[in-house]
């Protein structure tokens, strides 16, 4: 951390990237030609209030402002040889993680809506809009619960101290240690509705290969159906989204007839 | 289910069922199959203990080569069956760092000799001992015994303790030794012997099983007794609405999380707080006293309140203007407005002066009646604690009445079970001694006291705060098995003991750690050697000690095993020998003494802490040590006790270490020894580094077993004294052992008649409160004493009556926050071991300033702004933190202080409590702004 200790040069910063590439191209326009199009790309986590991926893609110039401006050095830009377009700012939690600035200086500072305020923003009582890092989605910590050491009775939980919205994004789930007859084990969970992605639980994790890791979005994302309401927490109804449940269902006669009247698939085993 | 988790599953059955009828497995029952793989070919697994805190888990350490490949919790440990918590889990690696200590390190110029302003360089260990003799002799010679100093620990092993403790009191004649855990535990002890007459709780972790309510008293046990914690959550999930847990502490903390109730008090207020609950006992339900218990178990007592705060007077000459705001109350205070009514007991009011004139007997305390014990609780009435303690301006102050009453009910209802638990928010407080015996108070109106399930149980923070801190004695005033210094009874039986003339041992009590520090600044101390700590990192007001060790003509000596800043600010360091790479045992704080076996040798040319003692001490005789002593503050000085010696066989030129560690009784430990079977002792037959020793020659042993000497030895003072301890080679059969250990038996619960031998011998068949430290008492008032005579008070405990009064330095303009300072979970003290485990440094780098929210924007601070946090003493930088783990009332801060980047100490106030003289890093005001 160190956030008046660093000063960034933007140019300094595509230098450092671009180096091998032997381009010194400044500004944004000149990366347009290495990406033709947007890409589906597998497990990459972009800063604060990026747009969905294939929009982000399109929308980012790769101008490298977002990575200068970051206090913490988060952020870095893809660069040739990844699977990440060239150019586009990601960031590896276990190295750094994002430390979720209240002023969010690399969205506030990007020139196109590639990160997008209004996507960590809330609206405020008297009308006006200000910036909230929390709402930010960057991805969804998961954990594996095979070598969290919670999961074994070991007392960690580094992960839920470690996370910046403690008690509300990973809380911890208390189960009784039947082995040993007088421990318990103090399990973190995921709010996959707060979580932010952040990934100060995956930096902070001990174990020697991560147990808590960030994924993005469209990695994790599990959806159960509209049509299930949980009878045994209150206001689950809120999770439905009424205009899905009570559209019109397709119905197609023939096909019952149709049924019904063949009885010969009923003689077919004689 | 597979096949390993079945026979997992067996096995921890097999060692569940042997813990609960008292009986303990061969590491081989439970170590096993695995040695038929052949991967595991070579492995030993042998039973040992977690280096870090004073819950004392057990753990089973894997060598392989002669070296730690792995741990396991221990499934027979009956403190954590088989668990640890992360710093427990990384006890295989603390002793691998990269910047592990491996030679000795001397400050020299450019010719290689001694320069205080030299670098350090790698030298012998032969030149090291010279330059330790030399300077050494330059300070006997010049100051005589008090001129020598040593910082000792609650993390010496028992054997280490008591061999420093003898070579100082036995050898130099000095009793400046004195711990780390003075930091830590002190007003704890003082509460013990006050209230009881010995140290050391009455109950054991089994209390968690059964109580019916727990109460945290300043301590977040969540983080700093990790395992205990999960025990806690254990009995809470077993009842969920039977079991209450109430939180006490001047912040949110992870404990929260479990709690029933959380009370955020202001600092320094829980003094009321308990003054509240005794007033409603004394004045609302006074049928809930149990009469019988008080009438046949426990006296009334109270003592002066003119006492200062364990500071030094304002007129010492190194202090700064700023300082002296702060100190001048150590002379006089003038009494807040809160002070005029808990002291107008007294005839005081607000604004008058209070003379501190007690200073110097802080501790006398006289017998009252309960009348007047009740009169001192008067002013305690609900709505002014409530006023006073409220400690989260944000919250509604009938919520938090409501929270106190709560609070009170749950001791006061007769069918709850109530274990109160505490550490540093009772012990580091300027009022210790006495929140420590306010606790008591309450449980022994209550009759709630030494019952399973029920009483005030005071946890340790260091491993063997209590085994050898406190059992052993390495204070200042302190000998083995609760003996004082100040008494000749004790110092006679000790010189028994210890086959020394009578008068050897110095009577004047030396100085505590803080004062130490403070001799060192005043040059009264010159030689001074920190063992198994980092005192120039974890005493408060640091900037005044880094400055005096740097820059006075003094000599420094730090044995450790990695560079820290006692190293730093040091001129010679020694590189020590780690845990597993020596014989040990540490005492936990529920009474349970555990030992282990040397695992590995040494890395480099690290030695046993132990072996450094024997070896200095070889460089002295007797004559040099034992002829007469000049002694400031003690007429007469000490005797020439050399005569005597002659009479005992011993030749003047006899050496420290021939008398007091390579004696005859020492020598009949012979090496090898069947306990020792398969295992090393670099002490008693050197190893396979052949390191060139003290005297320049290759170190081959001393040729006995030392260790089991040393504790042989040490336990003779227990036996029969309340202190019994079981012979070496039975510890290393068993799990550990809760003393006092009798007739093949521990003890669980101490003063129940039922459980304890010595409540037993007494011929009460409920309770007896044994302990036989100051159990005369004159009697009087609440405003003194008035019958000097004294009445005896065999087998009583006291309750106390104390009131609230200010800490010495509280927030105003122009230092407008509190400032509490502690640890994390991930990091053990100092952070010389964790923060060289790579996994515990990412988890936790730095050590943040936690602030809450609106104070920050108050000051236009944002979360991660680098800021100064300033007090009277120093500043130090950080960053503001305002949603981890720690959520802060407004107007409070916490800063924890592993971290020597933010080296908190330098702000910190040196205050103590007068009694106990531990120093309160739990208050004090400081300032904050931008970097």
């Amino acid at each position: 951390m160190g956030a008046s200790e660093h000063k960034y040069n933007r140019r300094e910063t595509l230098r450092k990237m671009l180096g091998s590439g032997g381009l010194f191209a400044i500004g944004g326009m000149a990366w347009a030609g290495y990406v033709d199009e947007a890409k589906k790309v597998d497990l990459v986590l972009r800063p604060p209030g990026a747009l969905d991926e294939l929009d982000f893609q399109k929308a980012c110039i790769k101008c490298g402002i977002c990575v200068e401006v970051c206090p913490y050095d988060t952020l870095s830009l893809a660069e040739s040889g990844s699977s990440i377009p060239i150019g586009t700012p990601y960031f590896k939690p276990r190295d750094i993680p994002c430390y979720m600035c209240t002023d969010i200086p690399c969205v506030v500072d990007c020139p196109t809506d590639a990160l997008d305020e209004s996507l960590v923003s809330i609206a405020k009582e008297n009308g006006t809009v200000a910036l909230d890092i929390n709402k930010s989605k960057m991805g969804i910590a998961v954990l594996n619960t095979e070598t969290c050491l919670a999961f074994w009775g070991i007392r960690c939980d580094a992960c839920y101290r470690a996370c910046p919205l403690i008690d509300e994004a990973i809380t911890l789930d208390l189960t009784r240690n039947e082995r040993t007859g007088k421990h318990a084990m103090l399990k973190p969970k995921i709010n996959n509705e707060v979580c932010t992605g952040c990934g100060m639980c995956e930096h902070a994790c001990i174990t020697e290969e991560t147990s808590i890791y960030v994924l993005p979005i469209a990695e994790v994302k599990g959806k159960v159906h509209d049509q299930y309401i949980k009878g045994w927490e209150e206001g689950d109804e809120a999770r439905i989204d009424t205009t899905n449940v009570y559209k019109d269902t397709k119905t197609n006669e023939q096909s019952t007839l149709d049924y019904l009247n063949d009885t010969e698939s009923l003689f077919e085993d004689e | 289910m597979s096949e390993s988790r079945r026979s997992f599953i067996k096995k921890s059955a097999l060692a569940s069922a042997a813990t609960a009828i008292g009986m303990s497995l061969p590491a081989s029952a439970l170590a096993s199959d695995i040695k038929s793989i052949e991967k595991f070919e070579g492995w030993r697994w042998d039973k040992s203990v977690c280096r870090f805190c004073g819950t004392g888990c057990g753990i089973m350490v894997a060598t392989k080569n002669d070296k730690i490949v792995a741990v396991k919790g221990d499934p027979a440990a009956p403190v954590n069956r088989g668990l640890n918590c992360i710093k427990g889990y990384f006890n295989a690696k603390i002793m691998y760092g990269e910047d592990r200590l491996k030679q000795p390190l001397l400050r020299v110029d450019e010719n290689g000799d001694f320069s205080k302003t030299g670098s350090f360089k790698p030298v012998s260990w032969q030149r090291a001992f010279d330059e330790m003799e030399k300077h050494m002799r330059k300070s006997l010679k010049e100051l005589g015994p008090t001129g020598i100093a040593v910082f000792g620990s609650g993390q010496y092993t028992i054997m280490e303790g008591y061999a420093m403790a003898k070579l100082m009191k036995a050898g130099f004649r000095s009793n400046n030794l004195d711990p780390n855990a003075r930091h830590c535990m002190a007003s704890a002890v003082a509460g013990f012997i006050q209230t009881f007459g010995i140290d050391e709780p009455s109950g054991n972790y089994d209390d968690i099983e059964i109580a019916d309510t727990i109460v945290l008293w300043g301590a977040n046990m969540a983080e700093m007794h990790p395992i205990l914690w999960s025990r806690i959550s254990d009995r809470k999930l077993s009842n969920i609405d039977k079991v209450k847990i109430i939180n006490l502490t001047t912040f949110t903390n992870r404990s929260t999380d479990l709690s029933d109730i959380e009370i955020i008090f202001k600092p320094h207020t829980d003094l009321a707080i308990m003054n509240y609950i005794a007033r409603k006992i004394c004045y609302e339900v006074e049928d809930a006293i149990d009469w019988d218990f008080v009438n046949e178990h426990t006296v009334f007592a109270t003592g002066p309140v003119d006492i200062g705060y364990g500071m030094r007077t304002p007129d010492h000459p190194k202090f700064t203007d700023k300082e002296r705001e702060t100190v001048k109350a150590e002379a006089s205070k003038v009494l807040s407005k809160t002070e005029g009514v808990t002291l107008a007991y007294l005839g005081h009011k607000e604004g008058d002066t209070l003379e501190m004139k007690n200073r110097g007997s802080a501790g006398k305390h006289w017998k009252i009646t309960y009348e007047e014990f009740k009169k001192g609780l008067e002013p305690y009435t609900l709505d002014f604690v409530a006023e006073l303690a409220k400690g989260d301006s944000e919250e509604d102050i009938d919520t938090f009445k409501v929270k106190l009453e709560i609070l009170a009910s749950n001791y006061i209802n007769k069918s709850r079970k109530v274990t109160s638990f505490w550490t540093m928010g009772f012990n580091q407080h300027t009022r210790g001694t006495w929140v420590n015996e306010q606790i008591y108070m309450i449980h022994l109106l209550l009759g709630k006291q030494a019952q399973p399930g029920n009483g005030a149980f005071s946890l340790t923070g260091q491993p063997s705060a209590c085994g050898t801190a406190r059992e052993v004695g390495t204070f200042s005033h302190r000998l083995p098995a609760d003996m004082v210094v100040a008494n000749p009874k004790h110092r006679k039986r000790s010189e028994e003991l210890w086959n020394i003339p009578q008068g050897t041992i110095n009577p004047k009590v030396g100085s505590h750690i803080t004062k130490i520090m403070r001799d060192i600044e005043d040059g009264t101390v010159t030689f001074a050697w920190v063992n198994v700590c980092n005192p120039f990192m974890g005493t408060a007001n640091a900037n005044h000690w880094i400055k005096a060790a740097r820059n006075m003509d003094n000599f420094m000596v730090t044995s450790d095993g990695y560079p820290g800043v006692s190293a730093k600010v040091s001129d010679l360091i020694l590189p020590s020998a780690m845990i597993y790479e020596k014989w040990g045992a540490f005492g936990n704080a529920e009474r349970r003494t555990q030992h282990w076996r040397q695992q590995v040798t040494p890395v480099g040319d690290a030695m046993p802490d132990t072996w450094q003692y024997l070896e200095i001490a070889k460089r002295f005789t007797i004559r040099d040590v034992w002829g007469e002593q000049n002694i400031p503050g003690l007429e007469g000085g000490l005797p020439d006790v050399l005569p005597e010696a002659r009479e005992m066989g011993f030749s003047p030129d006899d050496s420290l270490f021939d008398v007091l560690f390579a004696n005859e009784k020492a020598k009949s430990h012979t090496w090898p020894d069947e306990v020792g079977n398969g295992f090393q002792n670099t002490e008693a037959e050197g190893d396979k580094r052949t390191v060139m020793g003290s005297d320049g020659k290759e170190w081959k042993g001393y040729g006995f077993f030392v260790q089991k000497y040393l504790w042989e030895e040490y336990r003779e003072f227990g036996l029969g004294h309340m202190h019994d301890l079981a012979p070496f080679d039975r510890y290393h059969e068993a799990r550990g052992l809760k003393w006092p250990y009798v007739d093949g038996k521990e003890t669980q619960w101490r003063f129940n008649s039922k459980y304890d031998p010595y409540a037993a011998a007494t011929g009460n068949t409920d309770y007896a409160f044994y302990g036989p430290a100051l159990k005369a008492l004159p009697s009087g008032t609440l405003t003194g004493i008035d019958n000097k005579e004294k009445t005896g008070l065999k087998n009583k405990a006291k309750i106390f009556f104390r009131p609230y009064m200010d800490p010495p330095e509280m927030p105003d303009k122009e230092y407008p926050y509190w400032l509490c300072t502690g640890r994390v979970l991930e990091h053990w003290h100092t952070g010389t071991m964790t923060m060289r485990v790579p996994e515990l440094y990412r988890a936790v780098p730095q050590a943040l300033c936690y602030m809450n929210p609106k104070d920050a924007q108050k000051q236009g601070f944002k979360h991660g702004d680098y800021v100064w946090i300033e007090s009277r003493r120093g500043r130090v930088k950080t960053h503001i933190d305002v949603r981890g783990r720690n959520s802060m009332p407004q107007g409070s801060i916490f800063v924890p202080f592993f971290d020597e980047k933010v080296l908190i100490n330098k702000v910190c106030l040196d205050a103590t409590c007068p009694i106990s003289k531990e120093t309160d890093f739990k208050k004090c005001s400081v300032k904050i702004y931008l970097v």
